[in-house]
This record gives structure tokens, C-alpha cells and sequence, in this order.
């Protein structure tokens, strides 16, 4: 049981950090959707539109890494088979 | 008497026409989406920025008088938008913008100073009335327009012709002025609110 919740805590880190990294290695706020910029050639004006898209930022990160501690503290709570 | 007062009657609406002949009311509603506000924040982490793009209202300039140029632009609050569905949670709750009890952003001009022309494009420092929250407050911002004549066909497929105007302005407001969650600490989210926009209003022939 200690071995599994600190394979469980490791790989729920290793986990969140490589699809962080590979999802854009986002530095700020996780987003839902994605700001898309545009100009209208004719105006010289610049837009935005929003596509649905799920980017993890630092605070999914920091938020794993909680977790994955809760889980390799809870491990030494429990007793060795 | 009375047939030499009959032309002059006549003749009243016609010079007053002829004398706003050159004044144009812009209209700003866009069902492309492409007007848009843009709103920034200072933050720790990454600057907090949205866009809005329920606007419309309408703005009419006289070139020969600019200094008498008066308008309204409204933007609908609960189009404002940002990337994180917390933060537009939050924004458009009661704390920060209360959408439902405030559905509208308006900024309502009143005139117009400073104005200088180079071709197309004209720079002025316009005066107005910027209401947020429920709180109404005078403020005088620079922007510029230029006017693309004729070009309106061109933005509308050939639907409708005649002339577009693009208006631009950058300012920056207090958020607690507007009672926009003054209980916020400024080293976590910035009292300061810079506000851009960049609209293309059209006024048919």
C-alpha cells in the first residue's frame, strides 16, 4: 500500500508536468478557451475570437504537486504489510 | 404678403439641410464581431485580459464643426469575455461588474477638443461620460478616426454602400472609482484598468 500511493503520487506528477509541457508549457492561469487574433484587413482592425480549447497552466501544476504530496504523506501513515 | 412668405418657408428646411449636409452619423452595430473592447489588468502572475464584443451605439461628426461631435457607444457587459471560466465567473459577478443588475458599459460623447486633421485621419481629445457599474463619471480620453469614404461596399460585400469610420482610444480608469471590487488588493490584481478600443462604425448613402 505505501509502495502504490507513492508510485500513484509520483506518476499523477510526472503526469500533470509532461501534458503542462507538452500542452504549450502554459506560465500563467489554466485557460478553457483560447483568445485567437485577427485583423481585418479593410480597418486595420485587430480582434479576437475565442476557440474552445483546454490549456493547463501553473496552478494545475501546483495543484498536482499538492496532491502528489498529500498522497506520499498519507504513505507514511500507513502501516508496512 | 402671404405668397412672399410661402418660399421663405420653403426655403428654411432646405438651407438647414444644406447646412448639416456634411454632418454623418456613424452606426457602430457589427454582427461580424469584429469591434471589439479590450480591457488589461496587471496581475502576478500574467496580466488579466479580456475582450468584449457587444458593442454598438452611434457616433455623428460634422467635420466643419468636430468640436460639436456627440455620440454613444454601449457595450453589452456580459459579452465580456477571458480565457479562464473561473475569472469570467467571477468578473461578471457581483463583486466585480454585476452584469445583471448593470448590463451596459456606455461611454456617451459629448464633444470634442484639440481635433487635427492629416487626410484621412483625425486626432482629438474627446470628452465624455464613462459609466460602469452603475457609477457615472466625466473623463477625456485621446482617440483617433479615419474615414475610409466610399468603403462601406467593400466591408459589406456590395450590400450597402457609403462610408466607414474607425474609431480608436486607449485610457486607462481607476477600478475603485467604479466601485469594480475595491476590497481587491492592488499587489494581486492592479487598480488600474486599461481600456483599448478599436471600432469601425458605417454610415450608409
Amino acid at each position: 500500500m505505501r509502495a502504490f500511493l507513492r508510485l500513484a503520487a509520483l506518476a499523477l506528477l510526472l503526469g500533470t508536468v509532461a501534458w503542462w509541457f507538452l500542452a504549450g508549457r502554459n506560465s500563467g492561469w489554466t485557460k478553457n478557451q483560447v483568445g485567437v487574433w485577427h485583423v481585418e484587413e479593410l480597418t486595420g482592425i485587430q480582434y479576437v475570437t475565442y476557440e474552445k480549447r483546454f490549456v493547463p497552466g501553473v496552478d494545475l501544476l501546483v495543484l498536482s504537486g499538492g496532491m502528489a504530496l498529500v498522497l506520499g504523506a498519507g504513505s507514511f501513515l500507513v502501516r508496512r504489510n | 404678403m402671404k405668397t412672399a412668405l410661402l418660399p421663405r418657408c420653403l426655403l428654411f428646411p432646405l438651407v438647414m439641410a444644406a447646412a448639416h449636409a456634411a454632418e454623418q452619423t456613424f452606426d457602430f452595430k457589427d454582427p461580424k464581431g469584429v469591434n471589439q473592447v479590450r480591457f488589461t489588468l496587471d496581475a502576478p502572475l500574467e496580466s488579466i485580459s479580456g475582450n468584449a464584443n457587444g458593442v454598438s451605439g452611434t457616433l455623428t461628426i460634422d467635420p466643419e464643426k468636430p468640436e460639436a461631435t456627440k455620440g454613444k457607444i454601449v457595450i453589452e457587459a456580459k459579452t465580456l469575455s477571458v480565457e479562464n471560466a473561473m475569472m469570467k465567473e467571477h468578473m461578471q459577478g457581483a463583486d466585480w461588474l454585476d452584469v445583471a443588475k448593470n448590463p451596459t458599459v456606455t461611454f456617451t460623447v459629448t464633444g470634442l477638443t484639440g481635433y487635427k486633421m492629416e487626410g484621412d485621419k483625425a486626432t482629438a481629445t474627446v470628452k465624455g461620460k464613462f459609466s460602469l457599474k452603475g457609477v457615472e463619471k466625466e473623463i477625456t480620453v485621446p482617440a483617433s478616426v479615419t474615414l475610409l469614404k466610399g468603403r462601406l461596399g467593400d466591408r459589406t460585400g456590395g450590400q450597402m454602400q457609403g462610408d466607414l469610420l474607425v474609431l480608436r482610444t486607449e485610457f486607462t480608469i481607476k477600478r475603485s472609482d467604479y466601485g469594480v471590487n475595491p476590497k481587491a488588493p492592488s499587489d494581486k490584481v492592479s487598480e488600474e484598468v486599461v481600456v483599448s478600443l478599436a471600432i469601425a462604425g458605417s454610415c450608409p448613402k
